[in-house]
């Protein structure tokens, strides 16, 4: 006979679900106001869905405060995990969110903006993502994972361009992919530890002193392929650049950023053990990987005619540069990983908003694609302050100090010296000279160029206050951001510190 | 106020170009000179209240900017950085008096105004990453100015230039990283300040590899032989206001970053480089030399004359000696006024007829009377006649190298003097002979204008060459400390022996005056 089990619903800490279950009730929400009455203007739902993320962002900042003083929370099951990276990630995520939801206030009519479900999918994903970076068990992280993805899918396809639904379908068709490979890389750790909890598996895996390590291995190669799609890593990220073309530059551009910082906050955690463990099988092909990741994708984006093709390219780059601190693995790299990506934030999400306002209803003869180089000729004559703004986001991306990314990198940089990988330092080091020539060339053609006419009236053809105030925005933080660091530095480091990380 | 004078003279101009956003066109040259006499006049005064007995930093700042990674905002001059601090408050002041650019001149001035803040700021900062800062920050002003005011090729060379030094300095920023990490291997601190770095005694393997990792970036600056490659596309597009600034103050950049980074930090690996550097320091005396002589445009001639001197500067800096480091630095001044002339006088007949082709003048002696005298002083200055500027830094730079090694330095001078043929050449081809083209025949003299900017030159280029020593007195005062520095730092017996021991000597050691 079975024992009866009592569950106190103190031990459950239900706390820990809360930032997660504000987003959801906040996509609820929009669906009751759909409801009770349709047809509302999207500011209605930007503004609901704003305050719904403050709260989320509230909640957070008071994990924060009880992480400093009691350290980890635990809950529900033991399958969520509010640590210090869970916490980092999960404002990463909901301030990424926050800059970019007001970009859905142009001035022009866009199709998706009218459907209140969009809204809704939207902070359906952000509980997804929340979920994916606060737990350290495995199903969890599908669910989340899989949660986000598909509201993301939709969203694309939402734009409702023809380039919309290819890029929705090419990214569901991979997503679905790598959705199985992450099943299976599951589902051989499980085999050979009997767990689905990560740090269970760390353990399990010790104990015995890797006898199976040939299954570990097997285990990761899926378990890599799956994030290497999620993080667009080099040779699975043919998606990306297609899906950013196809999706709004809005979407793109959160895209570039938030999904990322999730998928980041997994692979620490997964392969970070094993890489302690002098696997040495998974340092070397993660080395591999990320400089591959950084090169290729630099070369690629010098041959771009696009400017948003360029930036997916130029996001790919970032992200293996990043994917470096989970090789190297000590505090100071997955500092800087946190360090970067919140600066990396503003910076990127301000160039696609740039391209976001200066969106065309529709194109001109002969104009190959929405932001071809040309477009932004002599864009300095026209519209000095757009072409100043943009320049300043190409030379932050370019690391060009004193911008926002130049103190990720050496701080990056900083890390991989300091644990001895003083090739890869350099590496990193030259693809930022590589990287420079593509950005440079955006802003030779605004500054050095004569204008086209026939581009000029679509200069901020999309622009409204909102739109501008979130670009002004991201400019302020990355001009000033030298301020930021040492605070930003301050925390990231003891919260990474005290996760054990 | 004096105590951060240095800030005042770095963001000064900064903050005047962001004004100058708001003020008008057709009054925007007249801001531009008083925004530029304004910082001259801080400069001078940063002189007058130098103490030039003291041999160390003077006008110190320290602000903490990332203290978790000890990155401190650290200002500070000495004899060697001051001199060059002041020749780029004044270039900016001729340069933006004599421009005769008419295209835009708003963006240009606000241009060269932030350009300004970063040369006082490379030559002030004290602090590696600081440094850095204003080291890459330069190439943005840069960039633009060739790119949008330069000749057909001019996005060529823009971005030539760009990532040129760009490559160069990412190198050289593994390098700082590296510095600093043993710095906290050491002292479990993180430190980017260059003062506390002098502290440490690297073993000479670490010492080769850093210094590598600098020279890559000081080397693509200065440039040297073979990373020289980007300068002639960029002095042929740029403009002449952009190739005054870059051949008169941001090719100073380089060869300044040996003598405050890679000398002092690295006293074994200079010793080790030093016969190697100075084999390519020739090398660029005298191949550029020869180049030069085959050029038809005549700012390609003064551009590699440029480069050539260049290699002197060099050769005096790694003679690591007091009279050679002193005269180096003396060089970089004195090749700063003579080569910023040049470009200068390269501009005025260029504003006239608008081509650089030598064939195309001849006579203009007759014509313009006063432009060929003051272009003959200052062509007298770059060969390195006695009695102007350039003769004392180069004297004391072969005299330096002299003691390290006498056939190296006597291979070094005969290029000098075979290196004055293509400047004379020019010079004859050019004002020398009948008034062979019609439109030479009614060409204007030197306007006022034009004047303002030259006669200052000419002055200095004569008065230091004459009296030297209220300049190469600080200098020589600081370098000593940087030698003394170098020869108690120093490993192994050879570089022991080869950079002197000073500690013996009380006071300042007599200079070798150049009369």
């Amino acid at each position: 006979m079975l024992e009866p089990i009592n569950v106190s619903l103190a031990s459950l800490n239900i706390a820990t679900l809360a930032p997660m279950l504000i987003a959801v009730l906040g996509a609820l929400v929009i669906l009751t106001i759909d409801l009770a009455k349709g047809g509302l203007h999207k500011s209605l739902y930007v503004m609901i869905s704003l305050l719904f993320l403050l709260l989320d962002l509230g909640s957070l900042i008071g994990f924060a405060d009880v992480f400093l003083k009691n350290g980890t929370v635990i809950g529900f099951f033991n399958v969520m995990l509010m640590d210090g990276i869970a916490i980092l990630a999960q404002i990463i995520i909901v301030v990424g969110s926050m800059l970019f939801i007001p970009l859905a206030l142009t001035s022009k009519r866009f199709h998706e903006y009218d459907y209140p479900e969009y809204f809704a999918l939207f902070l359906f994903m952000i509980a997804g993502f929340q979920f994916m970076v606060a737990s350290d068990n495995l199903i969890l992280i599908f669910v989340g994972l899989e949660t986000a993805s598909l509201a993301l899918y939709t969203l694309i396809a939402l734009h409702n361009r023809h380039k919309s639904f290819e890029a929705a379908v090419k990214y569901f068709t991979l997503g679905a992919l790598a959705a199985g490979l992450y099943a299976f890389g599951s589902m051989i750790l499980y085999a050979i530890s009997g767990s689905v909890e990560i740090n269970q598996i760390a353990t399990v895996l010790a104990e015995d002193h890797y006898s199976n390590i040939g299954y570990v291995l097997l285990g990761m190669a899926f378990m890599l392929s799956a994030f290497g799609f999620k993080l667009s890593i080099v040779p699975f990220h043919m998606w990306a650049p297609d899906v950013y073309e196809g999706s709004s530059a809005a979407l793109a551009g959160y895209m570039s950023i938030v999904p990322k910082i999730a998928g980041f906050v997994v692979a620490m955690r997964l392969f970070e053990f094993l890489v302690h463990s002098g696997v040495v099988w998974l340092q070397v092909i993660l080395y591999i990987v990320v400089v591959v990741t950084m090169t290729a994708s630099n070369i690629w984006a010098l041959v771009q005619t696009d400017v948003k093709r360029m930036l997916a390219y130029s996001s790919i780059s970032h992200a293996g540069f990043v994917m470096a601190a989970i090789l190297i693995g000590t505090t100071q790299a997955n500092s800087g990983l946190f360090l970067y990506w919140a600066l990396f934030s503003f910076t990127n999400l301000g160039s696609f908003a740039m391209l976001w306002v200066n969106r065309q209803k529709n194109l001109l003869p002969g104009q190959s694609s929405d932001h071809p180089y040309e477009k932004f000729s002599g864009m300095i004559k026209t519209m000095p302050m757009g072409a100043v703004m943009m320049a300043l986001f190409m030379l932050s991306l370019a690391g060009i100090p004193p911008f926002a990314l130049f103190w990720g990198k050496l701080y990056m940089i900083g890390a991989a010296v300091s644990s001895g990988y003083t090739v890869l330092a350099l590496i990193m080091a030259l693809n930022s000279a590589i990287a420079a020539y593509f950005y440079l060339k955006l802003i030779v053609f605004m500054f050095m160029k004569e204008p086209i006419p026939a581009y000029q009236n679509s200069y901020f053809m999309n622009a409204s206050l909102s739109l501008k105030t979130t670009i002004g925005l991201a400019a302020v933080v990355t001009i000033f951001a030298i301020f930021a660091v040492n605070p930003l530095l301050e925390v990231i480091t003891l919260f990474v510190y005290n996760s054990g990380y | 106020m004096i105590d951060h004078i240095l800030t005042l003279l770095i963001f000064f101009p900064a903050l005047a170009a962001m004004l100058g956003f708001v003020v008008a066109k057709d009054s925007m040259r007249a801001y531009g000179i008083a925004v530029a006499a304004i910082e001259f006049a801080l400069s001078l005064w940063l002189w007058y209240a130098y103490d030039p007995m003291v041999s160390g930093m003077q006008f110190m700042e320290s602000t903490p900017i990332v203290a978790a990674f000890g990155i401190n905002y650290l200002l500070g001059v000495d004899g060697i950085s001051l001199f060059i601090i002041i020749l780029a408050t004044f270039f900016t002041l001729i340069g933006i008096a004599s421009l005769t650019e008419t295209r835009r001149i708003k963006d240009l001035i606000i241009t060269l105004l932030f350009l300004e803040m970063t040369m006082v700021g490379v030559f002030a900062a004290l602090d590696a990453i600081v440094f850095y800062v204003f080291w890459e920050l330069s190439l943005v002003p840069m960039l633009y100015i060739i790119g949008a005011w330069g000749g057909p090729l001019r996005i060529y060379a823009s971005i030539k230039f760009f990532l040129y030094t760009f490559t160069g300095s990412l190198i050289m920023l593994v390098g700082m990283l590296f510095m600093a990490y043993f710095y906290y291997q050491a002292t479990g601190m993180w430190s980017f300040s260059i003062l506390e770095w002098y502290r440490l005694i690297l073993p000479e393997n670490f010492q080769l590899w850093l210094f590598a990792a600098f020279f890559f970036g000081f080397a693509i600056k200065v440039p040297m032989f073979p990373f020289h490659t980007w300068l002639p596309y960029a002095h042929g597009q740029a403009p002449t206001i952009g190739s005054v600034i870059l051949a008169a103050i941001l090719l100073k950049m380089g060869t300044y970053a040996f003598v405050r980074f890679s000398l002092p930090l690295f006293p074994d690996a200079s010793v080790f480089f030093m016969i190697p550097i100075a084999i390519i320091a020739i090398i660029m005396i005298i191949y550029t030399a020869m180049v030069a002589y085959a050029q038809e445009d005549i700012k390609q001639v003064v551009a590699y004359s440029s480069v050539s001197h260049m290699g002197v500067i060099i050769l005096g800096t790694f003679a690591l000696n007091v009279e050679g480091v002193s005269g180096s630095v003396f060089l970089m001044l004195a090749h700063g006024v003579v080569s910023g002339a040049l470009f200068l006088l390269v501009g005025v007949i260029y504003d006239r007829r608008h081509t650089k082709m030598m064939s195309e003048f001849g006579g203009l002696a007759s014509v313009m009377p006063r432009y060929a005298t003051i272009f003959g002083i200052m062509m007298m200055a770059s060969v390195g006649l006695p009695l102007t500027i350039n003769f004392v830094g180069e004297f004391l730079s072969l005299l330096g190298f002299y003691k390290q090694s006498h056939v190296l330095t006597l291979t070094a001078g005969v290029a000098i003097i075979v290196g004055a043929i293509y400047m004379l050449t020019a010079y004859k081809k050019a004002f020398f002979g009948p008034v062979t083209n019609e439109e030479n025949k009614n060409l204007s003299d030197i306007n006022k204008t034009e004047m303002v900017g030259l006669i200052p030159l000419v002055i200095v280029a004569i008065w230091l060459g004459v009296y030297p020593k209220p300049v190469l007195g600080p200098i020589n005062n600081s370098v000593e400390s940087v030698i003394q520095l170098m020869h108690d730092k120093a490993q192994s017996a050879e570089a022991k022996e080869r950079i002197p021991d000073l500690s013996g000597k009380n006071g300042t050691i007599s200079m070798q005056e150049a009369h």
